[in-house]
């Protein structure tokens, strides 16, 4: 199915334009900007320096978002969270070669 | 309505301990949380357990649900008594994003909602941002273009239920995205409140297999078959690319698992992916007289042990 393109709603891919402050990541994500500082101590999140101010892109979104509910539904610790979501993407991506090889 | 019973969707004793009850759901919920599992029911499970911890973690709602229990039994219709909760103090937020059931909502309803559709205290008329996962074919990435997802979202009614409202918008995909990465459509969230603007749509892309070629990242890579002689000998064949069909040069020597590079030909991201070539050795059948003989004054002129390698 493909529709035309003229009346499509155009997408951006947030990963690579977005650049985002801490205060947006903290307003998208529902926690409060101390909790984003502490998924950057843990190693959850990477930050990108603009002029010696935090910044994250896009993808920081979903690690935090993944974060957050893992969480709050799991009852980990931010240790726990941390190796969870690492793991996870590792398993992700395992499972992205495995299916491109299952075909 | 129908009854639901707590304790066995957890699997505990109508007398479990707040300890046992806490564990069970901690097991269940590694078992069926929808980011960790690859049951298929896995949302719906993980929802149906998060709604009865929701009541029998906390020991107000807990006896409440025990009160009215008594006299139910799993699957039965239910209806609640009017003003049956008076009596029974109500504290704290269920999990994040809930989407209880009816005999939830029955019994707990309001409190429980309360705090829903409020969107964000900071900002308090923007719209709730939405997320949703798509799975797209890789030709949508490679080429760019328009297309229709069809998806499910949870809306609060005037009543102030939960519903699942299904939507099918037509998108504008960006050229080179990535597995993993998330589009943002602006505006395309939750209704704004009030004069606020409404909240953003982000859609996680993954690709379904692609008949020809394997994705890795931004790389694609491709087995080609090739003639033993076009191996040996080195050749030049058609090889199909993302971008179109090119002549691709058989390096002569090339043996099965031969990897050739096309730079920059892979998803057209930035930057760019790379597009590989894996060789094949595709054997001729020996079916008539002349190819036996050509295979037969092969074995004769080459010395060749395949099997060199494992001794023998």
């Amino acid at each position: 199915m493909s529709p035309s393109d003229d009346q499509a709603l155009p997408g951006t891919i947030f990963d690579d334009s977005a650049i985002l402050s801490i205060k947006d990541l903290s307003r998208m994500c529902a926690v409060d900007e101390r909790h984003i500082v502490e998924f950057v101590e843990e190693g959850v999140l990477s930050v990108v320096n603009v002029r010696s101010e935090w910044h994250f892109t896009g993808d920081a979104l979903r690690r935090a978002r993944l974060a957050v509910r893992l969480e709050r539904d799991l009852e980990l610790n931010l240790p726990g969270v941390a190796l969870a979501v690492e793991l996870l993407e590792e398993l992700a991506q395992l499972r992205r070669q495995l299916e491109a090889r299952g075909k | 309505m129908e009854f639901k019973d707590y304790y066995k969707v957890m699997g505990v004793a109508r007398d479990a301990t707040e300890a046992q009850i806490k564990q069970a759901y901690r097991k269940l919920a590694r078992k069926y949380h929808p980011d960790v599992s690859k049951e298929k029911d896995a949302e719906a499970r993980f929802k149906e357990v998060g709604e009865a911890y929701e009541v029998l973690k906390s020991p107000e709602k807990r006896a409440a649900y025990d009160q009215l229990g008594k006299d139910y039994r799993p699957g039965q219709d239910f209806r609640p008594p009017p003003n049956w909760d008076q009596g029974f103090e109500f504290s704290g937020a269920g999990p994040g994003d809930p989407a209880y059931s009816d005999f939830f909502d029955a019994l707990f309803g309001a409190q429980a909602r309360s705090r829903r559709g409020r969107g964000d205290d900071s900002h308090p008329g923007r719209g709730e941002d939405h997320h949703a996962k798509v799975l797209l074919d890789l030709d949508a990435s490679l080429n760019g273009g328009a297309r229709s997802f069809t998806l499910r979202m949870p809306e609060i009614d005037a009543e102030g239920r939960l519903a699942s409202k299904e939507r099918t918008l037509n998108v504008q995909v960006p050229k080179g995205i990535l597995a993993g990465q998330q589009i943002r459509l602006a505006g395309q969230g939750g209704g704004a409140h009030g004069n606020g603007t409404p909240g953003d749509l982000y859609i996680e892309v993954e690709f379904a297999p692609h008949p020809l070629y394997r994705l890795d990242g931004r790389d694609l890579s491709l087995e080609l078959p090739v003639a033993p002689w076009e191996a040996a000998l080195g050749a030049t064949v058609k090889t199909p690319t993302p971008t179109g069909t090119v002549e691709l040069k058989i390096p002569a020597g090339s043996h099965a698992g031969s990897k050739l590079r096309l730079k920059g030909r892979g998803i057209p991201a930035t930057p760019p992916g790379d597009f590989y070539v894996v060789l094949q050795i595709a054997l001729p059948p020996a079916n008539d007289e002349k190819a036996k003989a050509a295979y037969a004054a092969m074995a004769g002129a080459v010395p060749f042990n395949p099997r060199a390698s494992l001794g023998v």
